[in-house]
């Protein structure tokens, strides 16, 4: 049996057993064995993909397999991993498992938020490991929808307004994207739904690509923050619960970018070569426009998630430039912003849990009264404004020396445009360590919170301990990557 | 003496007319279904009419009149029904005042 | 060489150790877990120098470069990679040296300066960060390795700025000094990406064919290149993160923001040299000009100053810039001809660290003692505090350029450069230079003479005008001494190395020889500015002081003010960055795309509001539509018929 299943297979057993389980310790102990498994999985997968590659299996993918679904319209389960999706799923399973510890207490109706939650990371599982479109349609359908309950039952704020905002926004931009799939499918002479095969067959007019890259490179967009349909993020990172927020933001706006490349880009080459600075000049106002944002923001999580519409931008700015090195620093800027930002959004969770309080100017001196949160604060902040050492730095140097690579002056321009980025992160991140993080406490009632529990302190320790070893041993990765770049890059030339 | 067609048709239909002229004036639930009960005889009487004069040797036309006068009777019985239940509820049979499954 | 490799390791580990394990240590373990480390590390960075230097010259004459450790951390694409590694040449050779012994100074003087502080873990734990980065810097392989530990450094400062970080203008002076390196370092990076591109390589030595192809674009990464270092160096305009950052502890102050740190961006210059000698030479004299201007106004600026490390904060501004400029007039890599600038650069570096780094901690001493860095409090220290004193005034010599203390060969060496590249440049950085003895005397006699604030106060108490019981003033404890007693000595004997033989801007040995009339001049000079200072300020408040400062009061406020170029730093970022562009945006992302987005929402509620009567639930009503819908159908297919 082939291995990917079971990353399919494990989330519905783990739905099986929360619904079986009658107390909160049996839905705890389903969480973390299943995520551990997961986990587990992950890892394994990764080391066994690797040896496989060293031992010389140079097959654009492994662990290929495929089902008859639906014959009619040629609808397969078709499965497969490349280097990047084994990246992208050894980030998603860290993101679970620790997600599932960042939301040990969460209330009300545990049982019934890990179920969504379950659900929702088996949709993201599914997307990474399917090859075939319409599977991969479905499984992002599925990811996408447990986000509206997520947000609207267990959020805060204006929860119901942000929840229906996001849902909205990114079900048009679903509905863009199956027009594309669509028409990928039928451009392409209608006999398979199979990734690779359409991609080796490579028969898709270019006219017929011009009409449908931009919708499907739009309707991934969406997800990925693309400006100017981004604004679901702020209100939807803001009201979301702690977990659902590292997951949204750590995973589920990855799906955006690995669509972008895996489909828009390696689907309709032509078009995304020819069409490329339309979405660059998107993307560079995303990554700027972005980090500006931040920086006259009041509310913690708004911060962070401008950050993200800016890093995130800094993804597709760098699949768009379409050189191997680019495309490189993309994926590990997937993987490294989310982890950093999972990290993020877990320790301002834990600050807003304590505090109840996300406004920067109501807080203060909270390094005397929360060392350890106030620490870790600082290190997400740090690895977020792209410290050496940490992932950020790495990813972001890729990118650059990556975009720099392609030899006229637009794109020049826009690199250096897109590179000032980094010192307006600097910019926002220091403000805010500076304003709540330093100084002496003012406000009594805050002098009596409590720093980290055991929960919390393991959350954060292991997504420290992700980002850091990203950042100081980032060959492995980059190794585990480039070919899975490098064939949907050959793809791409003119 | 054979009588002529049209004359059974002007009659159904201005019973028909009539039942449409209740059905979209009155606000009454037995008037209304007053109404119906007068459009369903129209279609029967056109039923029987029609197998007359234009298939005399069959019988279909008479057993789908008799069919709609059957449905009728059923029908009648199951909205009188719903009027005594909606009497019960909120004493009035008056058509504007049934917004409780509107909203 | 291999051994070298601990020169970066023991710092790291040192950090990680303080940093994970640092809250279950005692103070004390804390601090000698990081001094011993330190030690360890300057023995070592002494063996690596001996060693070197020792092994002689190769048959061209020059020392060879080489490279104990080199790995390939990060390849990026099929030519570039980022590599990490270990580098030893004259100069990186003669920067371990200089870091080691400041840092270890700093060590030891903190272990008594620091004393009692909470967060004293800490303290150490950014310690040893800032080492590591620093020595990691300065034997970087490539420059990307070096970006990536200027980055490191960067953030060291920022945590040791910060380091008292309830008070406020720590905390903005931290963020200051971060923000405004990074901006710099922007330029750097993409000076980098141009320098990578075009030559195909990091390293530091590409190949000449490359080069050649390059030659184009060279100026331009150079010059971004040195925007960058210029950051880091405080150069005018991007001085401003400076002064404020004293707001660290002192120590902190005397090793990054004197010693090491600030001379990353000299050190970036002189490490590019070559390349900007035979590509770049336009760029060179750009870079002289702007430290020249630096040099000037930092002098002028620390000459009204009354924040004790103020003062040292501006004149390490300008004897950074005299580095700067000892680079910028070079005209050839020949040091007999044109090249002297290299050699002289790198000597005063050297120089400059110990005595800039002696009158920090001088003055830490003396903020310990007295509890304030303003001159006011101060006064006739001289009796209090004798060692300090000392060493103070040994520092003061030096830095004004007075035999036989090191700081008068070094600035001989820049001032022959200057004057041999124009007569101009050497009056003009002659006058500097004499303002330099001006006011580091001036801040002399400021301390260490006139009237005691502390008697003063202590008359006042014992009339009864005052309850306040002042602080008597005492000499700092041994640990503080020590590091200033070995600092003193070196600045004492240091101009007599024979520098040229080590370093010069070929490799080649260079025999150092005054230049009697240029040091005749700069003796004159500087003689006379300590003898106008000596006057003017010896006594406390003398009529010329006086005099001057109501005939001049616009110039002084201004210098006071750093003719306000913080004050347009400030309008710069809060009110066009924040108010006119940061602001903005974020209104027309929630207002104009959001409420696009928003009004797309509530025009489509609205359409369905509109249509929703069709659908009234009335049976009547669907029926009358049906009804008509059906007749209207009939007619149009009879009228088709």
């Amino acid at each position: 049996m082939n291995i990917l299943n079971l990353f399919v297979i494990i989330p519905l057993l783990m739905l099986l057993a929360l619904w079986c389980s009658r107390t909160l310790q049996q839905t705890r102990a389903a969480m973390v064995a299943g995520s551990t498994l997961l986990l587990a999985l992950s890892v394994y997968l990764t080391i066994d993909f690797i040896a496989l590659r060293n031992a010389g299996n140079t097959a654009a993918m492994l662990y290929c397999d495929s089902w008859s679904w639906y014959a009619p319209l040629n609808i397969n389960y078709s499965i497969g991993v490349d280097g990047i999706s084994v990246a992208m799923l050894l980030l998603s399973s860290i993101i679970v498992f620790t997600g599932t510890f960042a939301s040990w207490r969460l209330k009300p109706m545990t049982k019934e938020f890990f179920l969504w939650y379950t659900l929702l990371s088996a949709g993201v599982y599914g997307f990474f490991i399917s090859t075939d479109l319409f599977a991969m349609f479905m499984f992002y359908e599925t990811a996408l929808i447990p986000m509206y309950l997520l947000i609207g039952v267990w959020g805060s704020g204006r929860k119901e307004y942000s929840a229906m905002k996001l849902t909205l926004m990114l079900m048009g931009g679903s509905a863009f994207l199956l027009i594309g799939i669509l028409g990928i499918y039928y451009g392409s002479g209608a006999t398979t739904m199979n990734i690779n095969e359409i991609a080796a067959m490579g028969n898709i007019a270019r006219e017929v690509q011009y009409v449908f890259f931009p919708l499907t490179f739009i309707g991934f967009g969406v997800l990925g923050a693309l400006f100017p349909f981004h604004t679901w993020s702020p209100d939807g990172h803001a009201c979301a619960p702690t977990a659902v927020s590292m997951l949204h933001a750590g995973v589920l706006m990855k799906l955006g970018g690995y669509g972008c490349f895996r489909i828009a880009m390696y689907l309709l080459p032509q078009a995304a070569h020819d069409l490329a600075w339309i979405f660059i000049i998107l993307t560079t106002i995303s990554v700027v426009y972005g980090a500006l944002s931040a920086i006259s923001q009041t509310d913690l999580k708004y911060i962070n998630a401008y950050s993200s519409v800016s890093h995130c931008g800094l993804v597709l700015f760098a699949l768009l430039m379409s050189t191997r090195t680019a495309c490189t620093g993309a994926i590990l800027q997937m993987l490294s912003h989310g982890l950093m930002t999972a990290l993020f959004f877990a320790v301002i969770g834990m600050i807003y849990g304590r505090t109840h309080t996300r406004d920067i100017n109501k807080m203060r001196g909270l390094m005397k009264i929360m060392p350890f949160l106030a620490v870790t604060y600082i290190i997400a902040g740090l690895a977020n404004l792209g410290l050496p050492g940490f992932s950020g730095f790495v990813a972001e140097m890729t990118i650059f020396v990556g975009a720099f690579e392609t030899d006229d002056i637009f794109h020049r321009t826009v690199t250096i445009i897109a590179c000032t980025s980094i010192v307006i992160t600097a910019v926002y991140i220091l403000r805010v360590v500076g304003r709540i993080l330093y100084g002496e406490p003012e406000n009594e009632e805050h002098k009596l919170l409590t720093d980290a529990r055991w929960d919390e302190r393991f959350t954060i320790i292991c997504l420290v301990v992700c980002v850091a070893a990203l950042g100081i041993a980032p060959m492995w990765v980059s190794h585990l990557i480039e070919g899975g770049v490098a064939n949907i890059i050959t793809n791409i030339q003119p | 003496m054979i009588i002529p067609a049209h004359y059974f048709l002007i009659l159904s239909a201005i019973l028909f007319f009539i039942g449409v002229f209740g059905f979209f004036t009155r606000r009454n639930l037995v008037s209304l279904l007053i109404s119906t009960e007068l459009m369903l005889n129209a279609v029967d009487i056109n039923f029987a009419v029609f197998n007359a004069y234009c298939h005399p040797g069959l019988l279909e036309g008479y057993v789908f009149a008799i069919f709609g006068i059957g449905i009728a009777a059923a029908e009648t019985a199951v909205a009188i029904a719903i009027i005594i239940n909606v009497y019960r509820n909120i004493h009035s049979i008056h058509i504007k005042r049934l917004r409780e499954l509107k909203h | 060489m291999d051994f070298t490799l601990s020169i970066l390791a023991l710092p790291l580990l040192s950090f990680l150790t303080l940093a994970l394990a640092g809250k279950f240590m005692s103070h004390k373990a804390a601090g000698i877990t990081g001094t011993a480390t330190l030690t360890a590390v300057t023995v070592l960075a002494y063996a690596t120098a001996a060693i070197y230097f020792g092994a002689g010259r190769t048959a061209e004459g020059i020392f060879a470069t080489i490279t104990p450790f080199n790995i390939e951390w990060l390849p990026l694409g099929d030519t570039l990679s980022i590599d990490l590694g270990i580098m030893l040449d004259p100069i990186s050779v003669m920067m371990l040296i200089v870091i080691s012994t400041v840092s270890l100074m700093v060590h030891i003087y903190s272990l008594g300066y620091m004393k009692g502080e909470r967060g004293f873990q800490r303290y150490y734990t950014f310690l040893s960060l800032f080492t590591f980065s620093m020595l990691g810097l300065v034997v970087a392989t490539n420059i990307f390795q070096m970006y990536i530990f200027w980055e490191l450094v960067g953030v060291s400062s920022y945590l040791l700025i910060g380091f008292y970080y309830t008070k406020p203008a720590a905390i903005a002076a931290s963020k200051k000094a971060f923000i405004v390196t990074r901006f710099a370092d922007l330029f750097f990076l993409i000076g980098i990406l141009i320098y990578g591109y075009y030559t195909g390589t990091f390293t530091f030595a590409p190949q000449e064919s490359a080069l050649i192809a390059a030659s184009g674009v060279l100026p331009t990464a150079l010059g971004l290149m040195f925007v960058g270092g210029a950051g880091k160096s405080a150069m005018f305009p991007l001085h401003i993160w400076l002064p404020d950052a004293m707001e660290g502890p002192t120590p902190v102050s005397a090793l990054i923001h004197a010693a090491t740190m600030v001379v990353a961006g000299v050190y970036l210059v002189a490490r590019m040299f070559p390349l900007f000698v035979e590509y770049a030479p336009d760029v060179l004299h750009i870079i002289a000009y702007a430290g020249a201007f630096t040099a000037l106004y930092a002098a002028v600026v620390a000459c009204v100053q009354t924040d004790i490390k103020r003062v040292l904060a501006f004149s390490t501004i300008s004897q950074i810039a005299f580095m700067m400029v000892a680079l910028g007039v070079c005209t050839s890599a020949d040091p007999h001809n044109g090249g002297l600038g290299y050699m002289a650069s790198m000597f005063h570096l050297f120089t400059h660290a110990m005595f800039k780094g002696l009158l920090f901690l001088g003055a830490g001493a003396i903020i310990h003692s007295v509890h304030s860095n303003e001159k006011m409090y101060m006064g006739g220290l001289r009796r209090y505090m004798p060692i300090t004193h000392i060493t103070f005034l040994i520092a003061c010599l030096a830095i004004a350029g007075i035999p036989p203390f090191s700081g008068f060969f070094s600035k001989d060496e820049i001032l022959a450069a200057c004057y041999a590249y124009s007569n101009a440049t050497g009056l003009f950085m002659s006058f500097v230079a004499a303002l330099t003895a001006f006011y580091m005397f001036r801040l002399y006699y400021l301390i260490f003479w006139g009237k005691s604030h502390y008697e003063e106060q202590k008359a006042l108490y014992d009339a009864g005008r005052t309850t306040h019981k002042p602080h008597k003033p005492h000499e700092a404890p041994a640990t503080m001494t020590v590091p200033l007693i070995i600092l003193a000595a070196i600045s004492c004997v240091a101009g007599f190395i024979p520098f040229g033989r080590f370093i010069s801007s070929n490799g080649t040995a260079y025999a150092i020889h005054i230049d009697k009339s240029v040091a005749a001049t700069s003796i004159a000079l500087a003689v006379g500015a300590i003898f106008l200072a000596t006057l003017m300020y010896k006594s406390g408040n003398s009529r010329i002081t006086r005099g001057l400062n109501s005939s001049l009061r616009e110039l002084m406020s201004a210098a006071y003010n750093r003719f306000y170029i913080d004050d347009l730093w400030l309008f710069v970022t809060k009110k066009v960055i924040f108010n006119c562009i940061s602001r903005p945006i974020a209104w027309f992302d929630r207002k104009f795309i959001d409420g696009t987005l928003d009004k797309l929402a509530a025009g489509t509620q609205k359409a369905a509001t509109f249509i929703r009567p069709v659908q009234s639930g009335n049976v009547q009503s669907y029926s009358v539509w049906f009804l008509s819908g059906a007749l209207i159908i009939i007619l149009v297919l009879i009228y088709l018929a």
